[in-house]
């Protein structure tokens, strides 16, 4: 296949990946001409590379509230998520053996945490109520004294659901657990205000091209006074915490991509409204079910067309210049397993799709995702499974 | 030391006065993937085929996998060359098969002699051989029964080589000794399994997919691309029309009784392949059904399917059960790729409740109410896109 020139489209899948900004382009276009120096060499170049990573992370760390030496760069977020993980694990092994996450995590962390269950670790996946959430009093439950590591999502990338985490740090005070909580927190960085300290979180992953920088750049945040050790190791990158050498062009895009984040309390308001409209737009056609909640980040609308396979749906909007992510894989996959232990039925996790927004998106996209909609029922002809 | 490959004809060389065009075939295929590596000598004397570079770098390496997936080839090898003297198979012996007989523990050597002029017989070749190796490594054991390696001295008309070991071939008849023939291939796991084993009975393969955007995705179209291009690799390039199919399965769904969907849409595919087939020459059609797997598989099912064509439907799957299908899917690298998640046709109009047991006559009824069929199979046909797959 060529290259697709995308005229018009409306893209609405922002939650698998965003458009880099025009600053991030260009920041990163910057260093990889004039910033191509190795940051570790002695010499003039490695010094000007050097200054566009510290720079990025001052940015950075004003944005989170936190310290310029709690940001480690990582590949990305599946990293950060190893990380944090693995890290934390050999840590705590020998104060306890007990780790604490949730059924609706991404792949990177529930990927891992089996992995430290092969080796011996005793894993607990806790499981959300109907709206998505991750019940206060079953966090408190599941934290024993002897749980070493909490790995909760601050928001969830199938629909939105934002997760009690501040719970998560109470209960592990009050408890006297020696766990760090961890927090996955690619779909909430940029979107809503976070921060790490005032929630008690000790490490916070953070993805760059959820947030209109590029692929293949991505942070760590690990909370001052934490001691673990690093996943990756070699030259001793990042004060050794993650060895390679720093991708300059990729983080100083990155800083493009922070700098141009909005204020984040009104573009929040702003974004709710836009949320209110589209699940209001979607209820009147009278055939779309809402599977998010009311309490989500309005950053994420996960509906439900029944009748309609979502890759059915998928390619008819596709068709018509309108880009969304199908929640579950087709009929002979398995189907959402966010959805799944949600409660949801069958039929809603075959039909659904997820709607996700970012700043650049307007009411037309809503109005044009909807009329489709509509068109794509009377023109498609419902699956008799 | 010059090496050369050798290869060994499978059961074409029980064919008799045609035997020469089976072998010519085989060359032929065997040149063809060969070809990028550098110029070769190709010979065929006393049913092997030696395969001689001209270039002193050649890749045998990537030759040996190739030649691995032509079928017609019961084994190859690789060899040394050495002229007809003891003298020189005594010295070459030795430093060829060094780095080989290092990493085993017991070897025999077995000697072919086709030159009955030889000065040696082939117990003689073979004990003296054999001497000289163990004398050279001593932590060598000769076990005649059950040996780590079979190295073998092959004394022929103009040379003498000296082997270890042998390959398995693809078996097989060369492709296209056989004809053509057009497999219906969908993206699942037996579609794939079905041409390659066609392919390897001499059949050129030709392939017809049937798309229906947006029910289903240009995904599942490159996936068949994919498959049929591991297929390829033992076929050669395969043809492949895509047909569109939204509209034929969009007429069925409104005018047709909902459980002979499945048969109706078989029905038609089978009425549209015969058709491509016909007008690229392929004499029979190929499918990957296997007896009783799905609804559309019963046998009262096939018959109502196969009523509609004038040509052979050869269905190679069609006494295996679902493990021995995977189980050469795997082995052709097919099946990683059969299971990625994508709809295809099959799937979106699948009723609840098929029919199985469909009585004569009664799918020529369900069909009554798609009165344009012949209109929209005419246009499936028209804006059917043709591709090579390599």
């Amino acid at each position: 296949m060529g290259s697709v020139i995308l005229m018009q489209y409306v893209y609405l899948d922002n939650s698998a990946t965003t458009k880099p900004c025009e600053l991030s382009v260009k920041y990163t276009l910057d260093a990889l001409e004039n910033f191509w120096g190795n940051p570790s060499s002695l010499h003039m170049l490695g010094v000007l590379a050097e200054e566009k990573i510290n720079e990025a992370k001052k940015c950075i760390a004003d944005v989170l509230h936190c310290k310029e030496e709690e940001i480690v760069f990582t590949s990305g977020g599946t990293e950060a998520n190893n990380t944090a993980i693995i890290s934390a694990a050999l840590k705590g092994k020998k104060r306890g053996n007990r780790i604490v996450t949730t059924e609706i995590e991404h792949p990177s962390v529930l990927e891992t945490v089996k992995r430290l269950e092969e080796e011996g670790f005793e894993v607990v996946k806790l499981k959300p109520d109907k709206n998505g959430v991750i019940p206060a009093e079953s966090i408190k439950n599941a934290i024993t004294k002897d749980t070493i590591l909490v790995s909760i999502m601050l928001v969830n990338n199938e629909t939105g659901a934002i997760q009690p985490v501040e719970t998560a740090a109470a209960a592990i005070k009050s408890v006297g657990a020696p766990a760090l909580l961890h927090v996955d927190a690619v779909q909430a960085f940029g979107k809503m205000p976070i921060n790490p300290s005032k929630l008690g979180v000790d490490l916070l992953t953070v993805s760059g091209h959820k947030i209109h920088a590029s692929k293949g750049i991505g942070f760590l945040y690990i909370r001052k006074g934490v001691t673990i050790k690093p996943y990756i190791t070699g030259g001793g990158q990042e004060k050794g915490m993650r060895s390679g050498t720093e991708p300059v062009p990729l983080i100083y895009g990155l800083l493009g991509a922070v700098k141009s984040l909005p204020n984040l309390e009104n573009a929040l308001k702003k974004q709710k409204e836009l949320w209110n409209y589209a699940k209001q737009k979607l209820s009147d056609t009278g055939f779309v079910k809402i599977n998010s909640s009311d309490e989500c980040l309005p950053y994420i609308i996960n509906i439900s067309v029944p009748g309609y396979r979502s890759e059915t749906l998928l390619h008819f909007l596709e068709n018509e210049g309108i880009y969304v992510s199908s929640g579950s894989a087709c009929a002979k996959g398995e189907g959402s397993y966010v959805l799944k232990s949600c409660g949801f039925d069958r039929k809603t996790i075959d039909s659904s799709l997820r709607i996700s927004f970012s700043r650049d998106n307007t009411k037309e996209d809503i109005d044009a995702l909807v009329s489709t909609l509509i068109k794509a029922t009377e023109r498609l002809q419902r699956s008799k499974i | 030391m010059k090496e050369i490959i050798l290869i060994k004809g499978g059961e074409l060389v029980l064919k008799g006065l045609n035997r020469k065009n089976f072998e010519n075939t085989l060359i032929t295929n065997i040149k063809r993937k060969l070809r990028d590596l550098g110029q070769v000598k190709i010979e065929n004397l006393q049913s092997t085929i030696t395969i001689e570079p001209v270039d002193e770098d050649f890749d045998f390496e990537t030759a040996l996998e190739r030649v691995s997936y032509v079928f017609g080839i019961a084994a190859f090898s690789r060899a040394c060359i050495c002229e007809k003297t003891v003298e020189d198979i005594y010295a070459k012996a030795p430093v060829y098969l060094k780095d080989t007989l290092l990493n085993v523990r017991s070897f025999k050597v077995e000697a072919k002699r086709s030159d009955k002029g030889f000065p040696l017989k082939s117990p003689e070749i073979c004990r003296e051989v054999g001497g000289i190796l163990l004398e050279t490594f001593p932590h060598l054991k000769v076990d005649v029964h059950n040996p780590d390696l079979v190295v073998t001295v092959e004394v022929r008309d103009r040379y003498a080589f000296i082997r270890a070991g042998q390959l398995h071939g693809a078996g097989g008849l060369p492709v296209g000794t056989a004809g053509k023939a057009s497999i219906l291939i969908s993206g699942g796991i037996d579609s794939p399994v079905a041409a390659y084993t066609m392919a390897k009975r001499g059949l050129v393969l030709n392939a017809i997919h049937f798309a229906s955007p947006p029910y289903t995705s240009i995904r599942a179209e490159q996936k068949v691309k994919a498959l049929l291009s591991k297929v390829a690799k033992y076929s050669g390039p395969i043809n492949l029309a895509i047909v569109p199919f939204t509209e034929i399965q969009e007429e069925i769904g409104k005018n047709c009784p909902e459980d002979y969907f499945t048969l109706i849409m078989r029905r038609i595919m089978m009425r549209i392949a015969e058709r491509i087939s016909r007008e690229h020459h392929s004499l029979a059609l190929i499918t990957g059904e296997s007896l009783g797997q799905v609804a559309s598989q019963t046998l009262p099912a096939i018959v109502e399917t196969d009523s509609v064509v004038n040509m052979p439907v050869l269905r190679p799957l069609i006494g295996m059960d679902k493990d021995e299908i995977i189980r050469i899917s795997k082995a052709i690298d097919t099946f990683e790729t059969s299971i990625l998640p994508y709809e295809d046709c099959c799937t979106v109009f699948t009723p609840k409740h098929p029919k199985t047991k469909p009585r004569p006559g009664q799918c020529e009824e369900a069909e009554k109410g798609l009165t344009s069929m012949e209109e929209l199979i005419s246009r499936a046909i028209d804006d059917t896109v043709y591709s090579v797959v390599e």
